[in-house]
């Protein structure tokens, strides 16, 4: 017997508004007129796959969890490094320790519930716990029908023995090569076949199969499912699909299209966060997932859903939430135009790899220093203790910041620097416990910043070597409002 | 505490370039621009100087490292040559190196040279630059105007000031500095301004906007120092001896310990208590007569009235509105335009700073010339940002003072 034992959810403060999209492509691209409604979650400039993925898994553990946990998968299509383990970069900054097994899982839309299902038999062989994380940020050109339904997003999801909050009661799948779209080696965007086809040969004669072989291995009865998910940006696909097994109307989710849109491989389980914030024990969940086949999965809510502490979730995330109208800062940022960036931008980045492994805990973990002769924390940590009545030498041992509440002491909006997003704010953030920091804000708004107001750290990009293709990460400082459920 | 310095040395003779956007010059140029004037106001010949440093901070955009580069431009006679770098305050640190030679007894007459050419980087501002492997890691994308705008923030909130009465203060601060620098040939800036101007120019980095920062400026100043004895002997009046000269660096509490709160410079504090003491000053808003000041920002200035024991805690607003350190207040600030409009070629400032100091002390300074003769004459050069800076205080006087 294995289940979920905790869920956590991310979207990206930024919804573009869809209008936006339009008003700058129709011009070229007609058929695009009918889809300027709603919003969708993009990414701020420092956020990816990974960052998204950290910031589920957040959402999903408390602290005192972390050192227990067993693995750590990460599924996506779109994560920062081809070769460089994702899930084990996941796995420092959220200081989990070493004695892991990691994992990165791609290629496929699948690759989510499939995943998932991995997961399941690993915890179940008594693995876990195991913390399943997946995100996606989508990219896509300009004018294409994807940038309207496409969005970014993560889940993450605690998976241990026993029935948890909800048990997977069984799954089911299939391989199918149909490729109704795909990404070759190298390419940024994603190649799209007809949607009839994909909607009358793939969807609608691929899924209905494995849903009902799975409603039977399980003996549950179409009428009994209380929630359905399937991702489709293809309208009315699921709520078929859904009749067609005899599902009631009610069961089907909303797929959050106008919400945030789909992101990807993620966003089965995006759905079933989502799902789970509103689920009441006894509820059977089935989560569906296309993709060169199809993963279908139930999943029966159980009574412990009632004691789980509170949390942001897909929720909670979707609304701490900003309006963004300008395409032209989302194109930016995503490399669609090539733009004057400033000769302060030529600055090289190398990162000394040797530097970085050696200051892992530092850089990837927010590890500080605390004394153990006058109780000081500060970051980083080093080995004379900052304290000028203390001064201790060796004294330090490990401190994690990247939880800790902090408050700004002084701050500016800096228009001189090089930014994607200008002006650059950043100060000094102060920690509850003490220990500070000259931290790089994100996800701020002009004019709201002053000194003293509350912050939290997250885990974002610093900055793109772009003559290398290295993503660096660090931690930022970001309004603490409406950014943690307690 | 050791005995100091104070009156042990004396400047023999300065130098200065004419700052500014010198297009058409090297550093080498700008070099030997200031170490003719200074070596003609000495009276000596080049063979005679023993020692000499050469201060730059940002080396990479020009001479590139070592003290080859002093050596080779004046030809000196394969005299020892050390360059020196700590961050803005490189001037200072060239001048303690030759005033400490020199108080040794190791030379009888040093130099010391700083210069920058930073006018070769294709945009304005300082040069983008690398801060160190780790430091890059870590450090927030920030620029200089950024990381000293953060006073005004923690200090308005210290003080409960408000957001415009903080930025009327560092307006005048800079008209200030305009007036100033219109009376100074060599100065980068020599167009006066008006508050209204500060207060709509762009914004640079919140609250700091254009005229709230100094220029960027290529030049070079120099110093040619000996002892009081040797100054006589060579029939000098007048002379200007050095009362005081103090450094203090940050050890990271600043940046890592929650007892700074971003207000003020805790290494000028310690520096300036230090430097008082060493040149005997009891009551310095009394008894200082000019002040030089690392005014990067207009916001530094402000704050630093009062790490320098002039202002009281909270009270530098109120001083700076009423006048206090305009030119024909009570302790004038930045009589030659200071960093704002004499420029800011970052080797150079500390020198230039002793330069004003000493042709006030001697009358020299021209349309500028302070009436009522100085007394104590101090400078105060910082270097690097407010949570993690040098600060160099020196005093100097005319000898007997």
């Amino acid at each position: 017997m294995v289940g979920i034992v905790a869920y956590g959810g991310y979207v990206p403060r930024l919804r573009l508004a869809r209008k936006a999209i339009v008003e700058a492509n129709a011009w070229s691209n007609a058929a695009l007129k009918g889809g300027g409604k709603d919003e969708r979650a993009i990414c701020n400039w420092d956020e990816d796959a990974l960052t998204m993925a950290v910031e589920a898994a957040r959402d999903c553990l408390q602290p005192a969890e972390r050192g227990q946990l067993k693995a750590v998968y990460l599924a996506s299509t779109t994560l920062p490094f081809q070769d460089r383990l994702n899930s084990g970069v996941a796995a420092e900054a959220l200081n989990l320790g070493d004695n892991l097994e990691t994992l990165d899982i791609t290629s496929s839309q699948r690759a989510g519930t499939s995943g998932l299902i991995a997961a399941a038999r690993t915890a179940a062989a008594g693995g876990g716990p195991l913390l399943f994380l997946t995100a996606e940020k989508r990219r896509t050109r300009a004018a294409s029908p994807q940038e309207l339904s496409y969005g970014d997003g993560g889940a993450a999801l605690l998976l241990d023995k026993g029935p948890g909050i909800a048990e997977l009661v069984a799954h089911e799948s299939k391989a199918v090569d149909f490729v109704d779209h795909y990404r070759g080696d190298g390419r940024p965007y994603d190649y799209t076949w007809e949607e009839r086809w994909i909607r009358d040969e793939g969807y609608n004669k691929i899924v209905p199969p494995v849903v009902k072989a799975l409603l039977d291995k399980a003996k549950v009865k179409g009428a009994d499912v209380t929630h359905f998910i399937l991702p489709c940006t293809i309208a009315r696909v699921a709520a078929g699909i859904a009749k067609k097994l005899g599902m009631p109307d009610s069961a089907v989710r909303d797929n959050l299209a106008s919400a945030m849109g789909e992101a990807g491989t993620a966003h089965p389980l995006v759905m079933l966060v989502h799902t789970l914030q509103d689920a009441k024990p006894g509820d059977k969940i089935v989560v569906a997932s296309f993709g060169q086949g199809c993963d279908a999965l139930l999943f029966e809510v159980k009574p412990e859903i009632a004691k789980l502490a509170p949390r942001l979730g897909i929720k909670g995330f979707l609304a701490r939430r900003k309006p963004e109208t300008n395409y032209n800062k989302f194109i930016a940022w995503n490399q669609v135009v090539d733009q004057e960036k400033g000769m302060r931008a030529e600055l090289d980045k190398q990162t000394a790899l040797t530097t970085l492994y050696r200051k892992s805990g530092m850089l990837t973990g927010l590890l500080g220093g605390k004394c153990t002769k006058c109780g000081t924390l500060q970051y980083p940590k080093s080995k004379i203790c900052v304290n000028p009545n203390c001064n201790a030498m060796h004294s330090q041992e490990d401190q994690p910041f990247a939880d800790m509440p902090a408050r700004i002491l002084s701050y500016t909006a800096d228009l001189l620097t090089y930014s994607p997003d200008p002006p650059q704010h950043y100060g000094m953030v102060q920690f509850e416990d003490g220990g500070r920091l000259m931290a790089d804000f994100t996800d701020v708004d002009v004019g709201k910043v002053d000194a003293g107001m509350p912050m939290r750290m997250v885990f974002r990009v610093k900055e793109y070597d772009p003559a290398r293709g290295f993503t660096k990460y660090f931690w930022k400082a970001t309004p603490a409002a409406g950014a943690s459920a307690g | 505490m050791a005995k100091g310095i104070r009156d042990k040395v004396a400047i023999l003779g300065m130098g200065c370039s004419k700052f500014g956007e010198r297009w058409d010059c090297e550093a080498e140029d700008l070099m030997v621009e200031a170490f003719e004037e200074g070596l003609a106001d000495a009276g000596v010949d080049k063979n005679q100087i023993n020692a000499a440093w050469l201060s730059t901070a940002i080396e990479d955009v020009h001479v590139g490292k070592s003290g080859v580069p002093l050596a080779v431009a004046l030809r000196l006679p394969y005299i020892p040559v050390t360059r020196v770098e700590n961050y803005c305050a490189s001037g200072s640190e060239a001048f303690r190196g030759a005033v400490y030679a020199v108080a040794s007894g190791a030379a009888d007459i040093a130099l010391a040279l700083g210069v920058e050419k930073l006018k070769d980087t294709g945009y304005g501002g300082l040069p983008q630059r690398g801060r160190g492997v780790l430091n890059s890691m870590v450090n927030a994308n920030g620029s200089a105007p950024g990381n000293f705008a953060q006073l005004a923030a923690a200090y308005r909130a210290k003080h409960g000031v408000s957001r415009e009465d903080m930025k009327r203060a560092m307006a005048h601060i800079s008209v200030k500095s305009h007036d100033n620098g219109s009376r100074n040939p060599k100065a980068h800036l020599q167009s006066k301004i008006t508050e209204e101007q500060v207060l709509n120019a762009p914004m640079v980095a919140e609250p700091l906007g254009l005229f709230d920062c100094c220029g960027v400026s290529d030049g070079a100043a120099c110093a040619i120092v000996t002892t009081p004895e040797i100054a006589k002997s060579m029939g000098k009046k007048n002379i200007v001896t050095v009362k005081a000269l103090q450094l203090s660096v940050s050890n990271g509490i600043e940046a890592q310990h929650n007892s700074w709160d971003g207000s003020y410079f805790m290494t000028a504090r310690v520096a300036a208590k230090r430097a008082y003491e060493e040149a005997g000053i009891k009551n310095p808003r009394e008894q200082i007569s000019l002040m030089e000041v690392h005014d990067c920002f207009s916001v530094t200035e402000l704050v630093t009235m009062e790490d320098l024991y002039i202002s009281p805690e909270g009270g530098a607003i109120k001083d700076v509105l009423d006048g206090f350190y305009d030119h024909d207040g009570k302790l004038p600030c930045q009589i030659d335009g200071g960093l704002k409009c004499f420029g800011h070629p970052i080797g150079s400032s500390g020198l230039r700073m002793l330069y004003e100091m000493y042709l006030q002390m001697q009358g020299r300074a021209g349309a500028r010339q302070r009436k009522e003769q100085p007394v104590f004459g101090m400078t105060h050069n910082l270097g690097g940002a407010p949570n993690m800076n040098v600060c160099s205080v020196a005093i100097v006087g005319l000898e007997g003072a």
